[in-house]
C-alpha cells in the first residue's frame, strides 16, 4: 500500500516538473523533439533511481557533514555512466543532448530526492522513489516534446504525421519560449482537475 | 426608446435565474454597449467620472479611424491602382476580412471566459481586436490572423486574469506570436503587397529594409510622411496617425508624456547613431518610417501595460523609443524595432513604478528625518 503510494504520488499529484517546478531548464532545452526527450527523461530516470539506491545504502555510513560530496560523487558517477552509454550506442541522440546529459548532475529533482528521501529510508523504497519521480519527469518531457514536434516540425519521432495534410510549421514551437508555456498549460489543467493544489 | 423598452423586456429571460441565465454575462456586455449603465461603483473608486472603458475605448477606436482609412486606401495605392476611391475599395474589401476574423475569434474567447468565470464582459478587446489586422502586413493569411489573435488573448490576457491585468500588449503579443510563428509570411519582400489572382505579385523592400541596407530609400521624405510606403496596414501613414494622436491627447485617453518621451528617445538614439556614423540617414527618418509613429501613439500609451507613475512614464517612454532605434540600427536581424522594444518595456514597466514609488519613500522619509 505504502510502496504503490510511493510510486503513484510523484507521477501526477506530486510531479517534480509541474508541482515542485524542478527541472524547468532540461525540460525547455530538449523538448524540440521527441526523441530526445524520451532518452533525457529516461537518462534521468536512470540516475535518479540509483543514486537514490546507493545513497539509500551509505545513509548510516556517511557522516552528515560531508554528504553532500558524497552524493555529488555518486550522481557525477553514475551521469558519466549514461553519457557514455548515449555515446557508444545512440550517438545521433546524444549528440542532440549535447551538455544537457552532462547537465543531470544539477539537476534538483536528483539532489532533491537524494536529501529528502534516500538519506531517511530503506534501500527498496528509496529505489522506488528514485524510478517514480524520474518517470515522472520524463512524462512531463515527452508531453512537452509531443506538442512541440507535432506542432513544429508536423512529425512524431521523426515520423510526418500532419505535415502532409499541408500543416504550415509553427516555428515559435522550436522556441524554448513556447515550452514554458506548454508546461504553463499543462500546470494549469493539472490544477483545475486537482484543487488542492490551487493556491487561494 | 422603443429598443430600451425591449431590453428591458428581455432582461428577466437573461437574468439569474431565467431561462437564459447562463448567458448574463452576454447580455449584460450588449446591454452597456446599447446604454450607458444606470449604476454606480458603491465602493472602492477613487476617481467619479461619467466616462467608463467603454466610451474610452470608443475614443481610441476613433483615433485609429484615420490611420485604418490610409491603410486602406494604401493596400490598392501599393497594387498600382492610382484613383483614389478604386484603390481604397480595393482596400477595404482586403481589410474587412482580417478585421471581422480578428473580433469574431477575440470576441468569443472573451465572451467564454467571462461566462465561465461570472465576470462582466470587459470592453478592451474593441480596440485590441481593430489593433491586430493593422499590424499585420496584408497578405497574411487568415488563419494566422485568427491564431495569433487567439494566442494573445488566452495566454497573453486571460491566463493573467482578464482585461486590466495583463503585462503584455495583446495586439502586439499577436503580432509577436505571428513572426516568431510564421516568419516567411511576416517579413520579407513580397508580405507587403495584397494577394490577387488577377495581378502579378508585386515584390519590393520596405522603407526601413532600404534605409537599413543602403542608408537611403526610393520615396521622399514627404511621401514616407504621408504614407504612400509599404508597410504594415496602419503604420505607414504618419500623417493620419498624428490626427489619431491629436484626438487621444485632446480628449485626455493617452498620456502624453510617454508619447513625447517616446519621440524623444527615439530621436536622441537616432541623432547619436547618427553622429557617431552608424547610419547614413537623418534621425528623424526613423519617426517616419516603419512603426516608430504607430507603437508610440496606439501601443506604447496602452494604460494597462504601461508605467503609472508620471516619472515612470518619462523612463517608460524614453527606453521604448531609444531601444526601438538600438534595435533597428545594431541587430542586422530585425530591421524593425518598435514591437521588441514595446513589449519588453512592458515587462520592465512595473519595475520602473517599484523604483520610483521606493525612491519617494526614501526622499519623504529623508524629509521627515531633516524636519525633527
Amino acid at each position: 500500500m505504502k510502496l504503490s503510494k510511493n510510486f503513484t504520488n510523484p507521477l501526477a499529484a506530486n510531479n517534480p516538473v509541474i508541482v515542485q517546478i524542478l527541472g524547468i531548464c532540461s525540460a525547455l532545452a530538449v523538448t524540440v523533439k521527441l526523441e530526445p526527450a524520451l532518452v533525457m527523461g529516461l537518462s534521468v530516470t536512470f540516475v535518479t533511481a540509483f543514486s537514490n539506491l546507493v545513497m539509500s545504502l551509505l545513509r548510516n555510513g556517511v557522516p552528515s557533514r560531508i554528504r553532500i560530496i558524497v552524493q555529488l560523487v555518486v550522481i557525477a558517477t553514475l551521469v558519466i555512466v549514461v553519457d557514455q552509454f548515449l555515446r557508444a550506442y545512440m550517438y545521433d541522440v546524444s549528440k542532440q543532448l549535447s551538455v544537457y546529459v552532462g547537465l543531470i548532475i544539477t539537476n534538483c529533482i536528483v539532489m532533491g530526492r537524494v536529501e529528502a528521501f534516500a538519506l531517511a529510508n530503506k534501500p527498496w523504497d528509496s529505489f522506488v522513489d528514485g524510478v517514480a519521480n524520474g518517470l515522472g519527469y520524463a512524462f512531463i518531457l515527452v508531453l512537452v516534446a509531443f506538442f512541440r514536434e507535432l506542432f513544429g516540425s508536423g512529425t512524431l519521432f521523426g515520423i510526418d504525421v500532419i505535415a502532409r495534410f499541408g500543416y504550415e510549421n509553427n516555428s515559435l514551437m522550436l522556441f524554448p519560449p513556447m515550452a514554458l508555456i506548454i508546461i504553463g498549460c499543462i500546470i494549469w489543467v493539472h490544477r483545475s482537475i486537482n484543487k488542492d493544489l490551487q493556491e487561494k | 426608446m422603443g429598443l430600451r423598452k425591449f431590453v428591458d423586456k428581455i432582461k428577466p429571460t437573461f437574468s439569474e435565474g431565467g431561462k437564459l441565465g447562463f448567458l448574463h454575462s452576454t447580455f449584460e456586455g450588449f446591454e452597456t454597449f446599447l446604454f450607458v449603465p444606470n449604476t454606480t461603483t458603491q465602493r472602492g473608486a477613487h476617481i467619479r467620472d461619467c466616462n467608463d472603458i467603454k466610451r474610452v475605448m470608443i475614443v481610441v477606436v476613433l483615433a485609429l479611424v484615420p490611420a485604418l482609412l490610409f491603410g486602406m486606401y494604401n493596400i490598392g495605392y501599393q497594387k498600382g491602382i492610382q484613383e483614389i476611391l478604386p484603390a481604397f475599395w480595393f482596400g477595404f474589401l482586403k481589410m474587412l476580412p482580417m478585421i471581422i476574423v480578428s473580433y469574431v475569434t477575440g470576441l468569443a474567447i472573451e465572451f467564454a471566459f467571462a461566462q465561465k468565470r461570472k465576470h462582466e464582459i470587459n470592453e478592451g478587446f474593441l480596440v485590441s481586436g481593430l489593433l491586430i489586422p493593422m499590424v499585420m502586413p496584408i497578405s497574411v493569411p487568415l488563419w494566422i490572423v485568427a491564431l495569433s489573435t487567439a494566442f494573445a488573448v488566452i495566454i497573453g490576457k486571460e491566463v493573467f486574469g482578464g482585461t486590466g491585468m495583463n503585462v503584455f500588449n495583446p495586439a502586439l503579443l499577436a503580432r509577436a506570436f505571428a513572426f516568431f510563428a510564421y516568419t516567411p509570411k511576416m517579413s520579407g519582400e513580397t508580405v507587403w503587397y495584397a494577394t490577387d489572382a488577377n495581378t502579378d505579385a508585386i515584390t519590393g523592400a520596405t522603407a526601413l529594409e532600404q534605409l537599413a541596407t543602403n542608408g537611403e530609400m526610393q520615396w521622399s521624405v514627404m511621401e514616407a510622411f504621408i504614407g504612400r510606403i509599404p508597410g504594415s496596414v496602419g503604420e505607414t501613414s504618419t500623417a493620419a496617425i498624428l490626427i489619431g494622436a491629436a484626438i487621444l491627447l485632446f480628449t485626455g485617453v493617452a498620456s502624453w508624456r510617454i508619447m513625447l518621451s517616446v519621440f524623444v528617445g527615439g530621436l536622441a538614439f537616432g541623432y547619436l547613431f547618427d553622429a557617431v556614423g552608424m547610419t547614413e540617414f537623418p534621425a528623424y527618418m526613423h519617426l517616419l518610417v516603419g512603426g516608430f509613429a504607430f507603437g508610440a501613439v496606439f501601443m506604447a500609451t496602452d494604460p494597462v501595460t504601461s508605467a503609472q507613475t508620471n516619472c515612470g512614464k518619462w523612463i517608460y517612454g524614453f527606453m521604448v523609443g531609444a531601444l526601438a532605434v538600438i534595435i533597428r540600427v545594431i541587430n542586422p536581424a530585425y530591421p524593425e524595432g518598435m514591437m521588441l522594444s514595446i513589449l519588453f518595456m512592458n515587462a520592465l514597466a512595473p519595475l520602473i513604478d517599484y523604483f520610483v514609488v521606493e525612491r519617494n519613500i526614501a526622499r519623504r522619509k529623508k524629509l521627515i528625518k531633516n524636519v525633527k
